[in-house]
């Protein structure tokens, strides 16, 4: 088990985000995390990769406590964030020398992983660009690439294509799948899109207001739920409500630029 | 090492990149040292103190630095926005690092930003003692780490640009108007001798003076001293609140 979680729960002031969940993931799985907006998804996966101190709970992480030896951990992994977190003031190039810099990766390796990376994401050819000309799928490539830079055995992905175009999102998922097939990385990504968890994943969790409601591969869902797809199991199990989710206070600052723009 | 020079890197990466930024910071001192040191000059001089400008300029120099440094410090919260944060935060370096590695980038900046207007200040007119340029450069060092320390402290604790009005008004001016850049300090009345000797910035800007072109107020040991001081505490502060930074 490369990912063990037991009992996780993190509670923000006056809201329960997580709520007790427990999960495990095999080594070369991919392992879909589905919910609706708000669930908890990227809360979990913030306490997966060392950014939120869980209130209660157990994770292991390839084997390491991400409270005990966030480091250990943080070399396990790499990660595509939801939002991007490239410095768009460098060029596509510099993102990655700083990201292979700051994970020890040597130069001569470095500067040949780097090459790799960008012809596989198809960047090669824009590496001297600065990022803030990139178009959202390219800062999303750019960011798939840089996330493995360093070998992780775990890839994270937090919603990976959100807002992407189909061609896009194709691409990104076939790069993904070949990687999973040819490099044996284990795969946890969150995603809202059914079929994306239906299509991609070997073992889906569904998340719902902060707990695991159902656990299992997409047809054992199905079975349980005596539902035809995801989408009606999915339903099944969460129901029709719609989710309003609340905004963090970085996410108010986006939405006054975007305002003000 | 290599964790901290690349984080260094990029800050420096950044600031030649924004020729905007770097000019619109160096208008406001050039505006006082024309302003002020031109205006003020022949009054003072009638007063008995001299030649205002050679006075004026280390102040003007301590400023500018202080100014770059806690706008580099704050820098954070436009990472913190920007997600670039976070890249740093997942990386397997200890939070310490991080914050030298920022640190000193923001310090370098606030340095060169300082050289810049003292370069200029020399077509002004100023005239600094040159076998002494050394210790200037150290104590503008000196101030520009202990801002952009304070500067990344603050980042810190602030989520966003709320509090930015706040800490230009409340913390910077004030900062400056009471540190004796642009005035002596001997024979005030008391209340703002005492609050000028617990202004970080009048240690900086007596050191930058007295190195400059001598004239010391607390005297050139004491400066470095407390200067020194001040900034390994408001460094360990500002590694404890870094730290705790969660997203």
């Amino acid at each position: 088990m490369i990912i063990q979680v037991s009992k996780l729960t993190k509670k923000f002031s006056d809201l329960l985000a997580v709520d007790g969940i427990s999960f495990s993931v095999e080594e070369g799985e991919i392992f879909a995390f589905l919910g609706p907006n708000g669930a908890g998804k990227t809360t979990t996966i913030k306490m997966l990769t060392t950014l939120l101190k869980p209130t209660s709970g157990k994770i292991l992480i390839n084997g390491f406590d991400p409270q005990i030896e966030p480091n250990k951990v943080r070399q396990s992994f790499g990660i595509v964030f939801q939002d991007p977190s490239l410095d768009d003031e460098l060029t596509a190039f510099e993102n990655m020398e700083f990201h292979g810099v700051l994970y020890k990766v040597p130069k001569d390796l470095r500067r040949k992983r780097i090459e790799e990376l960008l012809e596989f994401v198809e960047l090669w050819e824009r590496r001297k660009d600065l990022v803030k000309y990139f178009s959202g799928g390219m800062k999303r490539r750019l960011e798939i690439a840089r996330g493995l830079l360093h070998h992780p055995k775990i890839f994270f992905l937090d919603e990976p294509t959100l807002g992407l175009d189909p061609q896009t999102r194709y691409h990104i998922w076939s790069y993904l799948r070949d990687l999973n097939k040819k490099e044996g990385i284990t795969i946890f990504f969150t995603t809202h899109y059914i079929e994306e968890a239906e299509k991609m994943a070997q073992k889906v969790a569904i998340i719902d207001k902060g707990k695991i409601v159902a656990l299992g591969t997409p047809n054992l869902l199905k079975e349980k739920t005596k539902t035809d797809s995801l989408e009606e199991a999915f339903i099944a199990l969460t129901g029709h409500e719609i989710r309003d989710e609340k905004a963090n206070a970085i996410e108010r600052m986006r939405l006054r630029r975007r305002f003000h723009r | 090492m290599s964790a901290i020079y690349i984080l260094w890197l990029r800050q420096l990466k950044r600031y030649f990149r924004s020729r905007s930024r770097m000019i619109g910071s160096l208008a406001q001192p050039l505006l006082f040292l024309l302003g002020l040191g031109f205006g003020f000059g022949p009054i003072y001089q009638r007063a008995g103190g001299g030649n205002y400008l050679q006075f004026l300029t280390p102040g003007i120099l301590a400023m500018t630095v202080m100014t770059t440094a806690v706008f580099s410090g704050i820098e954070i919260i436009w990472d913190r926005q920007f997600g670039f944060l976070k890249e740093t935060l997942v990386a397997p370096v200890s939070r310490l690092q991080i914050m030298i590695g920022r640190t000193l980038g923001g310090a370098t900046v606030a340095l060169i930003q300082g050289l810049i207007v003292l370069l200029i200040s020399l077509f002004f007119g100023f005239q600094p003692k040159i076998f002494s340029l050394p210790l200037a450069l150290l104590f503008m060092f000196l101030v520009a780490l202990f801002f952009t320390a304070l500067g990344t402290a603050i980042a810190s604790v602030l989520e966003d640009f709320q509090g930015f009005q706040l800490i230009m008004q409340f913390l910077i001016m004030p900062l400056f108007f009471l540190s004796g850049a642009l005035f002596p300090l001997q024979g005030l009345p008391k209340v703002f001798t005492l609050i000028a000797a617990i202004n970080p910035l009048s240690f900086g800007v007596d050191g930058l003076r007295s190195s400059l072109i001598n004239g010391a107020h607390f005297g050139l040991g004491v400066d470095f001293f407390v200067l020194t001081i001040l900034t390994m505490v408001v460094l360990a502060i500002g590694s404890f609140l870094f730290s705790r930074i969660e997203i």
